[in-house]
Formats: C-alpha cells, sequence, structure tokens
C-alpha cells in the first residue's frame, strides 16, 4: 500500500471503529432502547461483541501482512485496532459495573443533579455484594476481568517511549498476552452462553485459523533458516 | 372429540388490558425522566413504525378475573412479546418474534396418554372452552436473571387434569411440545427435541399451575407458545413449556429437556431459588416493566412461598434443584 496513502486510510479506520460506538449512543438518545425489552442485557453484549471482534481483527494485521512486502506498512494500523478494543472491553466493563450488577442508574442520575455526590457511593455498595459474588464465583466473569487486565496492560505500555523504555524484545514478549487476551476472551463467551448455543463459534473459528497461520508461519521460518538466532527472527516492533 | 362444556359462568369481563400502543407510551414517558435527551419526538415515531407487526395469532379472548394476581407494575405486551425464549424458533431473543409466524396453531390437537382411565385426543378449541378462562397476573423469572410480570389466561391445569382421569398410580405428568422441522427450521441440533417437561403430580394439581392460553386478554402470540402452555410463577421460566401437544401421566419422574443438556444447572424442580446461582448469581433480577429496567432482589419461590412451599417440606431444595 502507498504511503502517503496512509494517513487517509487511518482516519477512515477510527472513523470505523468509531461508528458502532455512535450508532449506540445514538440509539439511546433517540429513544430506541425504550423499545427493548431488555437494554441492559443488549448494551452488554453489544460493547462485549465489539471488544472481542476488534481483537480478532487486530490479530489479522501480522498474518496479513506476511502475504506480502507491500503490505507491510499494515503494522501502523495494528495498535490502533488494539487500542479500540481496549476501548470497547472498557465500556464493556464500565456497562458491568454500572448497569449490569444492578447499580441503580437513574437514581444515581437524579441524585447527582442534585447535587447529592455520597448518594452514587451509598448506592454503590448496596450493589457492591453482588459484584464480589460475580468474582470469586463466576468463572466467566473471572476469565473476562483476566482478558481485560491484559488489554489494559497493554494498552498502557503501546506508546512509543514505553516501547523504548522496556526495550523492543521485553516490549514484544509483553505484547504476545494479546493472543492469551483473545483465547481468554473466547472461553469468558463460551462460559457464559448456555450449553448447546453456538453464539462463539464464528468467533471461535476465526481465532483458531489466525493462531494456526502464526504457528504454521513459525514452522515455515525455522524450515528456511535451520540456524536458530531469535534475535533475527523477532520482529522489529515497529508500530 | 367433544369435552364436556361448562357455559361460562360469572361476569364476562371484557379484555380491557394493555394495548400495545399504551404500553409503549407509558414506557416512553418513564424513560423521558432518565437523562434529558433530543429527538423524543423522533422516539414516537420510531415506535408506531415497529408496533404490533411482530405479534402473531392474538385475538381477544374472554376472560373472566382469577385469584393469585399481583399488583405489581405490568410489562407491557410489546416486551412480552419480542423478548423471548423459544429456542424453536431461533436462540437470541429477538428470534422468536421474527421466526413464529410459521407456526400453524389450528389444526391442535393434545393427547392425553399413560395412566389414564381413557387415552384421548382433544381438539384444542374444546380445551380452551372447557373452564372459564382466567386472567392471573404473574411474575415470570427466567434463568437469565430477569423477570417480568405477565397477565397470563387460562385455568388451573388441575381442573384438566381431574378430566382425563388419571389412574391411581401416575405420580408425574409430562409435557410434550410441538416440534416440526418444517415449522421450526432455527431449532438448533444439539438439544433433544421436542422439548419436554414435567411435574410431580402434586406441583400440577397446585392451583397456582396455570393451563394457559392466552395473555393480556387475548390469545397467546405464537412466540409465547400459542395455542396452549403451561404457566408455573414458582420456577425458574423454562419449566412453562410451550405450544404442547400432549399429556403423558407416568410413575416416573419425566425426563426434562434442560436437565438432560445440563444436569448441573438445570433439575427437575427447577424451583426459583436466588441461593442457587450456578452460571449466573440469582440474588437479583432484572424486572422488565414499562420503564428501565431495574434490579430487585429475587425471592424463594419467586415470592409464591406461602402457596406452595409446603410441596416440598423436608427437602433440602439445594440437592433438589
Ligand atoms: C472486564 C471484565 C469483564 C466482565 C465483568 C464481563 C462481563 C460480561 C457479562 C456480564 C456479559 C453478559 C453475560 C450474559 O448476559 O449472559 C458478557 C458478555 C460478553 N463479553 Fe464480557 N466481560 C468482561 C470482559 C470481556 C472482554 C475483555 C471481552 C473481549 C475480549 C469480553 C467479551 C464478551 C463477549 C463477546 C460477550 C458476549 C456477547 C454476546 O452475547 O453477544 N468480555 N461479559
Amino acid at each position: 500500500m502507498p504511503n502517503r496513502l496512509v494517513p487517509y486510510i487511518k482516519a477512515l479506520v477510527h472513523l470505523l471503529c468509531l461508528a458502532p460506538f455512535f450508532v449506540e449512543l445514538n440509539r439511546f438518545r433517540t429513544g430506541a432502547f425504550d423499545l427493548e425489552a431488555d437494554p441492559v442485557a443488549s448494551i452488554t453484549h453489544f460493547t462485549g461483541d465489539w471488544a472481542l471482534w476488534l481483537l480478532l481483527v487486530s490479530l489479522v494485521v501480522t498474518p496479513l501482512r506476511r502475504l506480502h512486502p507491500s503490505l507491510s506498512n499494515l503494522i501502523r494500523f495494528r495498535r490502533m485496532l488494539g487500542l479500540y478494543a481496549f476501548f470497547y472491553a472498557s465500556l464493556h466493563l464500565l456497562v458491568y459495573v454500572l448497569l449490569f450488577s444492578g447499580y441503580d442508574i437513574q437514581m444515581a442520575w437524579d441524585s447527582l443533579k442534585h447535587g447529592q455526590v455520597a448518594k452514587l457511593w451509598s448506592l454503590w455498595l448496596t450493589v457492591w455484594p453482588g459484584v464480589v459474588d460475580d468474582l470469586t464465583k463466576r468463572r466467566f466473569i473471572q476469565v473476562g476481568l483476566f482478558a481485560w487486565v491484559i488489554l489494559l496492560a497493554l494498552a498502557v505500555t503501546s506508546p512509543n517511549f514505553m516501547l523504548r523504555k522496556l526495550g523492543g524484545k521485553n516490549w514484544q514478549r509483553l505484547h504476545r498476552l494479546v493472543y492469551v487476551a483473545a483465547i481468554a476472551g473466547c472461553i469468558h463467551y463460551w462460559w457464559l452462553v448456555k450449553v448447546g448455543v453456538k453464539a462463539p463459534m464464528k468467533d471461535t473459528i476465526a481465532l483458531t485459523l489466525l493462531l494456526l497461520a502464526r504457528i504454521g508461519w513459525t514452522i515455515l521460518k525455522q524450515r528456511r533458516e535451520p540456524i536458530p538466532n531469535a534475535s533475527k527472527a523477532a520482529q522489529p516492533a515497529e508500530a | 372429540m367433544l369435552i364436556r362444556k361448562t357455559h361460562l359462568s360469572g361476569e364476562n369481563i371484557p379484555s380491557s388490558q394493555i394495548t400495545p400502543l399504551e404500553a409503549f407510551h407509558s414506557a416512553t414517558t418513564d424513560r423521558r425522566a432518565f437523562l434529558a435527551r433530543a429527538g423524543v419526538l423522533a422516539a414516537g415515531s420510531a415506535a408506531a413504525s415497529m408496533l404490533p407487526r411482530r405479534a402473531f395469532g392474538m385475538e381477544p379472548l374472554k376472560t373472566v378475573s382469577g385469584q393469585f394476581s399481583t399488583t405489581e407494575a405490568q410489562t407491557p405486551i410489546v416486551r412480552a412479546t419480542t423478548y423471548n425464549n423459544f429456542y424453536e424458533f431461533g436462540v437470541p431473543k429477538d428470534q422468536p418474534a421474527k421466526n413464529a409466524h410459521t407456526l400453524k396453531t389450528r389444526p391442535w390437537t393434545v393427547q392425553v396418554t399413560g395412566m389414564v382411565k381413557k387415552p384421548q385426543t382433544i381438539n384444542i378449541d374444546d380445551l380452551i372452552n372447557y373452564r372459564p378462562v382466567e386472567s392471573r397476573v404473574y411474575r415470570h423469572r427466567c434463568v437469565e436473571a430477569w423477570s417480568m410480570v405477565i397477565p397470563w389466561d387460562g385455568y388451573s391445569l388441575s381442573e384438566f387434569i381431574n378430566f382425563c382421569e388419571p389412574l391411581p398410580s401416575a405420580k408425574y405428568v409430562a409435557f410434550i411440545s410441538l416440534y416440526d422441522r418444517k415449522q421450526m427450521p432455527e431449532a438448533p441440533d444439539d438439544y433433544n427435541w421436542p422439548y419436554h417437561e414435567g411435574l410431580r403430580m402434586d406441583e400440577a394439581m397446585h392451583p397456582l399451575t396455570l393451563l394457559t392460553f392466552g395473555a393480556y386478554g387475548q390469545t397467546l402470540a405464537n412466540q409465547n407458545g400459542a395455542p396452549a402452555r403451561i404457566v408455573l410463577p414458582w420456577k425458574w421460566g423454562y419449566k412453562s413449556a410451550k405450544s404442547i401437544v400432549k399429556f403423558h401421566f407416568t410413575d416416573k419422574q419425566p425426563s426434562t429437556l434442560w436437565n438432560e443438556a445440563n444436569s448441573n444447572e438445570y433439575g427437575f424442580y427447577s424451583n426459583v431459588n436466588p441461593k442457587r446461582g450456578v452460571r449466573y448469581s440469582q440474588e437479583r433480577e432484572r424486572r422488565i416493566d414499562s420503564g428501565f429496567p431495574h434490579e430487585i432482589p429475587t425471592q424463594m419461590f419467586n415470592g409464591y412461598g406461602d402457596q406452595v412451599a409446603s410441596l416440598y417440606s423436608g427437602m433440602d431444595l439445594m440437592k433438589n434443584y
């Protein structure tokens, strides 16, 4: 891809990644949620879906650029895609904390308008036992939180100065955890649906293919250069 | 075959339940209090355009007022008919409303088999007319941690069971739902269709157990289990089998579909129990009524303990879940 196109495509990718967020926001603004029976569930699912999808899209970058040298500048999109995945995962967490948990957001809002800030906290205390219960007993919540913590660590270390600070190799090792996060995201999904529900299948197949592509690449490369030279094999993190 | 008919006695209360339109408007007005926003008018017009086109087969039904009704705020009919678990018509909750138009509810017969004096097949309209149809407003608690308040229309299953004349050896009754691939192309392959559920005889004979033909003063929408279903307000929603074609009386505990799919999570009894959350916490529920869904604590037996707890006296309900 010609380098001069990159800034335009970047703008486009920003728009595409933000579009779901604005669509959802607009549904709220126009009152479309009022027609829905269970908007809390639908917003939770919406944000969770986009977190996982964007994570998967960010994982497509590396295999894609290996296909042809002209695609190598795709690397410049990887970080932003990952950060958008983190953005939706964080919204998802926020939705869990402020809606799914049973937090009375309407009362919180009313109290805020009347300047009763302390009420926000006391309302939170009523749902806290349920959240603790979830965190200690529900493995789907635990594995989701685990995935989010990984994404948080990757987001925090994503700026260039962090890359320099950590050193390319350490940075790269850390950022391989993105695969763990994606696997944890899929496990999270399988554990939350009922037995027999196959909704997580598409995401899981996509992830499996991406992992296989990576393994295949590693094997191929080892065959080509039998002398193990780890530092050379490591890709420069140019993003 | 004809059932003996008793004429509809008592006052015939006209079906003056909420219409979809009113239900929707109360939903928006409540919601308006929550976060000021532009486009309120847009909301109204969006609503009008998506109104009842999702409701299939709903016709006015003559009802008399029944007992056991709760006075809690009711779930608007739009929500009760667009957010459904009826896996035969697709798994996502908006799918049954879109797909259930393929369900053919006439002609429809219900078979009575097993340990009864006389096995027989009954025409659905005779079944509906057998007893006065009562309107009963029940809480409905789904195992997915949401709940609704629905004015069901039906009569106690016990009346029908008495008509069936089960033998003294019959200890359980199983309900079998319709399964027809042609009408239900969306049904996932992974379950042991047809849907089958069951009750101990004393549970089935309990006056709360409702043989249901309608809701909101109208015959059931297809996605709500037309033309006949069971409603068990003190049990998880999946126990309330839909679109029933057969009642089978037996001396053995019937196997049930969800128990076969995942026995750790779904037991035979399936009584609402806030202390037994496997996948989710069941201590609280999202109440879906006309406003923005709000959370309330879940009650043991879904709040029907006064009526039904004695059915289970001496049983460990954490083991017999
Ligand atoms: C931060 C901790 C997290 C918590 C507390 C959490 C919680 C939840 C909850 C409560 C649900 C809905 C369960 C239901 O209604 O059945 C859900 C669904 C989901 N979550 Fe998470 N989650 C977390 C992190 C993540 C992450 C990091 C991802 C993606 C990488 C993710 C992806 C999903 C997906 C795909 C769904 C299902 C969406 C659907 O059904 O369409 N979650 N999560």
